[in-house]
């Protein structure tokens, strides 16, 4: 009853988004303001109907009502709680209905968070979104129905979760990106709004900012936690693998990355309005082209959701839709945009014009990457493209990236004194070139030129942000703590942001060249030495899960004679599937991870082991949290609070 | 279970020997060069993975392969030919730069220099409005 | 002027319908399936021991002067029994089947082959998989034709039946016939 309740909610759901959708356009073109009211009230009971479907769901999976084909094939008796909530998401149909009930929830949050936005402009962004709903709801109830019953003969038990979602990272990772993924059709929405009512100006980008941001954060963390999962799930110590389900994330991260501060240049300067626009229309295109990549079996990938045509068709039409739809929109308005407003080649305009070059090149390497091997098959040719393609790009785009954003940040809008900018740059570039280099010889020496330039930009980009900050704290003349407290909380966003970056680039840099590495044949009682650890094989134990047995190493690992920690990595066999997980290992610290898998036993008594050293990888998950606490703080910036100054700006 | 613990760290360092490596090398030099080569090759088996890390048999008997092979003191070319000759360019997770996959590495180039090009005329219009000259 | 860059805003469409023509080409295809590297090329050099005549040697020489399927096979693999019979009825048909016994324990492959019955007129034993690798085998089942002059002509990963032969095998086989 209760999974009919909920499969009702969505059909009602479904109806409510056709309403939220075409009256206010209706009501916009026709002018009547009562048909633009109507979308307030839809948006918060489209979220009220899909929260009771959401729970609906959550219910079946808690009651295990294995009627249902979904919850039989995505959990099972054994399965502990946490995980029999978390495996709503842990299949296409329930992760579909995730990504609505976000949708909802974005939807939600812009209704009762207008702000300055005009109602008209306001209604337009809701009834968008509300397109967005129809097409996902509609995608769902056609195609993936998380409630379809399997009568009469329903199995007494479930399938299981697939035992690599049984784990708390797939608690939180895919809610987390989803509301990333998600959070850009707000963007979206004001953009295509934008278009329609033909006001893309300085006001119109201060609205659609803080939303963007905080799109922007979810995402940041939720790609670093699919990371942090695969590298301690997975088992084989990898915490990116180019795969296409990490790219399909990655792709509207970058080009969300180039829109945040794209729009800013429109808020500040009121230039690249079309720019912009076109930006906001690609991530969220880019988000989409995701879920077509990660449902449709188009791409070989580890985590792809079941090959399905019927699926890839239909979110094929409606990725042409909306992408189309919106792209035509853009041709036809876009000359309508063009603004007159002039900058020097030395300002923070040009600045944020070759980060975007930069990070959409970025975007496209992704794409042609990712892409690539899906045109081979139309070629007849088979391609594989990872990590050596990618890196080949990837790591000069970054460094000079790192290089142009301390001149860009450095730098005054408009017009930049050429001589002041020497000035800095005069003292900081030799000062980062000693220090990192002196960093790279006292932690252990010799690194490839790449890896010592690295941190050198790690060191430039790090001294910049602490001197420009003390700089402009103490500009207040109030003391550095006290000047430091009244600067706005945007400019903390960016500091954190770039500060984020930096930590990231440093983790990968440490990571990458310093990490160790053994596969080993142990015996208990062998100990073998990595990096200055002792690891002991003390020995292998059984021991029941509640939905696994498992044999478990126990490895007490010691450095200098004194015990660091002891370990337990195991091999689960899953009693509902029988597949067997390696369950890694992990002590970490600020500095590194001691990190141990079992591999196969490979006689009576001995047993594969990898023991992996990784420095600095914890700072990978350090500075994404950064990124999105950097974010959240630049989204909740007074001004997009207050309503005074958009008055201001209205009378100006 | 401390002191138990304990007894285990003192007796057993001195009860063992050396622990075997599963792949030995002569060098430094050659271990590196077998990491790099389990990140390159495509298990041809697997969804998408790097016969790095995939447990499938065929991962495990190429990078015996590849072990047995740079221990013979072979480059990582001729290796990586080795395996392309067998199952083709499928197994190499760096395509060969050939015509059909000549935009796969020039695209991104040439993306970056029209975006380039785009970005310096926007310049130029945008210094010319500043110093308040006429701009068509 | 003004409409020229008018047109140039219509470039994102026209990129993104490309993507999209690209999409749709994808949907429904098998991405699973490889193509053998060896096509056209002489089968690796063969030196293996014999499964059912122990002592003696396997090598190409087997295969020149006629047409032959390379079957590689395993007791391992659950669908080499399916495949089983079809594969005898093929050797009744009188089709020179040649069997590539591939990181297996050889009594156990014996043990196989005398209970379900043994459509090979010889079996390579390759339990190293070494030889596999030089096939570019990745996993069992799969068939190679080998045409008379040693040459592997197709590959085919899966299971043999009926459809699979019509399909794949078929064309080849009758152009041999004439």
């Amino acid at each position: 009853m209760v999974a009919e309740l909920g499969h009702f909610c969505l059909w009602l759901a479904l109806a409510l988004a056709v309403l939220q959708s075409f009256v206010p356009v209706y009501g916009y073109t026709t002018g009547k303001p009562w048909m633009l009211a109507v979308a307030r009230p839809a948006a918060m009971l489209q979220w009220l109907l899909l929260t009771v479907g959401l729970l609906a769901l959550a219910w079946a999976f808690y009651s295990h009502d294995f009627s249902i084909s979904y919850v039989a094939g995505h959990s099972n008796s054994k399965l502990p709680l946490g995980y029999r909530i978390s495996a709503i998401w842990g299949g296409h149909e329930g992760s579909l209905l995730l990504w609505v009930w976000i949708l909802s929830l974005w939807g939600l949050l812009v209704s009762l968070l207008r702000g300055a936005v005009p109602k008209d402009i306001h209604a337009l962004v809701l009834a968008v979104m509300g397109m967005i709903g129809i097409g996902f709801l509609c995608f769902m109830l056609f195609t993936s129905n998380p409630f379809d019953r399997n009568l009469p003969w329903f199995p007494l038990d479930g399938g299981d979760l697939n035992p690599l979602l049984q784990d708390p990272g797939l608690i939180i990772h895919p809610p987390m990106l989803y509301t990333g993924y998600v959070g850009f059709s707000v963007a979206f929405a004001f953009a295509i709004a934008g278009l329609i009512a033909g006001k893309l100006d300085p006001a119109w980008a201060r609205w659609a900012r803080p939303w963007t941001t905080v799109a922007w954060a979810f995402l940041s963390i939720g790609i670093a936690l699919g990371s942090w999962w695969a590298y301690y799930e997975l088992g084989w110590g990898g915490w990116w693998f180019w795969d296409p389900v990490e790219n399909a994330s990655l792709m509207p991260w970058l080009c969300g990355t180039a829109l945040i501060h794209s729009l800013a240049v429109t808020e500040k300067r009121g230039l690249f309005r079309a720019w912009t626009v076109l930006l906001a229309i690609t991530a969220f295109s880019l988000c989409l082209l995701g879920t077509f990549l990660v449902r449709s079996g188009v791409l070989t990938s580890v985590h792809s959701f079941a090959n399905d045509p019927a699926r890839g068709a239909f979110i094929l039409a409606f990725l042409v839709i909306v992408v189309g739809g919106s792209l035509a929109l853009f041709a036809v308005r876009a000359p309508v945009l063009r603004h007159r407003a002039g900058f020097e080649f030395l300002s923070r305009d040009s600045f944020l014009l070759a980060n975007n070059l930069i990070l959409l090149t970025a975007t496209f390497v992704v794409l042609m990457g990712t892409l690539f091997p899906l045109l081979g098959e139309a070629l007849d040719i088979k391609i594989s493209v990872r990590a050596p393609y990618f890196n080949a790009f990837f790591v000069p785009l970054t460094m000079v990236l790192m290089m142009l954003l301390v001149p860009g940040m450095s730098s005054n809008w408009k017009k930049q004194e050429g001589r002041a900018l020497l000035k800095r740059l005069l003292w900081l570039v030799p000062v980062s070139i000693v220090l990192g280099v002196v960093l790279v010889a006292i932690s252990g020496g010799e690194l490839p030129f790449v890896a010592v330039l690295a941190v050198v930009l790690v060191v430039y980009v790090l001294l910049a942000h602490i001197v420009d900050w003390a700089q402009k704290a103490l500009a207040f003349r109030s003391g550095l703590f006290a000047g430091a407290r009244r600067l706005p909380r945007a400019y903390y966003g960016m500091v954190l942001g770039h500060i984020g970056l930096a930590i990231i680039v440093a983790g990968v840099t440490q990571v990458s060249f310093r990490e160790s590495e053994r596969d080993l044949r142990m015996l208990p009682g062998d100990v073998a030495t990595v990096a200055g650890y002792e690891f002991t094989f003390a020995q292998v134990v059984d021991r029941a899960g509640p939905n696994f047995n498992a044999v478990r190493g126990i490895v007490p690992v010691t450095s200098n004679g004194r015990l660091v920690t002891t370990l337990h990595p195991e091999k689960r066999t899953y009693l509902a599937s029988g597949q067997v997980m390696t369950e890694a290992a992990i002590h970490s610290n600020l500095w590194r991870d001691l990190y141990v898998a079992l591999g196969e036993p490979i006689d009576d008594t001995a047993w594969a082991v990898r023991i992996y050293y990784k420095p600095g990888i914890g700072w990978l998950w350090i500075g994404s949290l950064l990124l999105g606490i950097g974010g959240l703080l630049a989204a909740t910036d007074r001004r997009y609070r207050s309503r005074k100054q958009e008055e201001t700006d209205a009378v100006a | 279970m401390k002191r138990l613990l304990l007894l285990v760290l003192f007796c057993w360092p001195l009860a063992s020997g050396a622990v075997e490596d599963i792949y030995q090398f002569d060098s430094a030099a050659d271990e590196h060069r077998f990491r790099e080569l389990l990140v390159q090759l495509r298990c041809p088996k697997c969804q998408n993975q790097a016969i790095a890390d995939s447990d499938a048999p065929i991962s495990q008997d190429m990078r015996e392969q590849v072990a047995s092979m740079i221990r013979d003191g072979r480059s990582n070319e001729q290796i990586v030919d080795y395996f392309v000759e067998r199952y083709g360019d499928f197994v190499n997770y760096e395509p060969p730069l050939t015509p059909q996959t000549l935009i796969l590495w020039l695209g991104p180039m040439l993306a970056m220099l029209g975006g380039a090009l785009l970005v310096g005329l926007q310049m130029r219009r945008a210094r010319r409005i500043a110093r308040g000259e006429d701009v068509l | 002027m003004q409409s020229r860059k008018g047109l140039w805003m219509f470039l994102p469409l026209l990129a993104f319908l490309g993507l999209a023509v690209l999409l749709a080409s994808g949907l429904g295809r098998d991405t699973e399936e490889l193509p053998t590297a060896l096509a056209g090329k002489p089968l690796p050099e063969m030196q293996l021991p014999s499964l059912m005549r122990r002592g003696t040697e396997v090598s190409n020489e087997l295969f020149i002067g006629h047409w032959t399927l390379l079957n590689v096979w395993a007791t391992w693999c659950p669908t080499c029994y399916v495949e089983h019979p079809y594969l005898i009825k093929l050797a009744e048909q009188g089709i020179r089947i040649v069997g590539l016994n591939y990181k297996d324990e050889p009594d156990k492959a014996r043990e196989y082959l005398a209970s379900l019955g043994n459509p090979y007129m010889e079996v390579a034993v390759d339990e190293s998989g070494r030889y596999g690798i030089d096939l570019g085998v990745y996993g069992a089942p799969e068939t190679f034709v080998i045409d008379p002059q040693g040459e592997v002509v197709l590959r085919y990963v899966g299971e043999l039946n009926d459809r699979s032969w019509q399909q794949r095998f078929a064309p080849v086989w009758e152009q041999e016939a004439q």
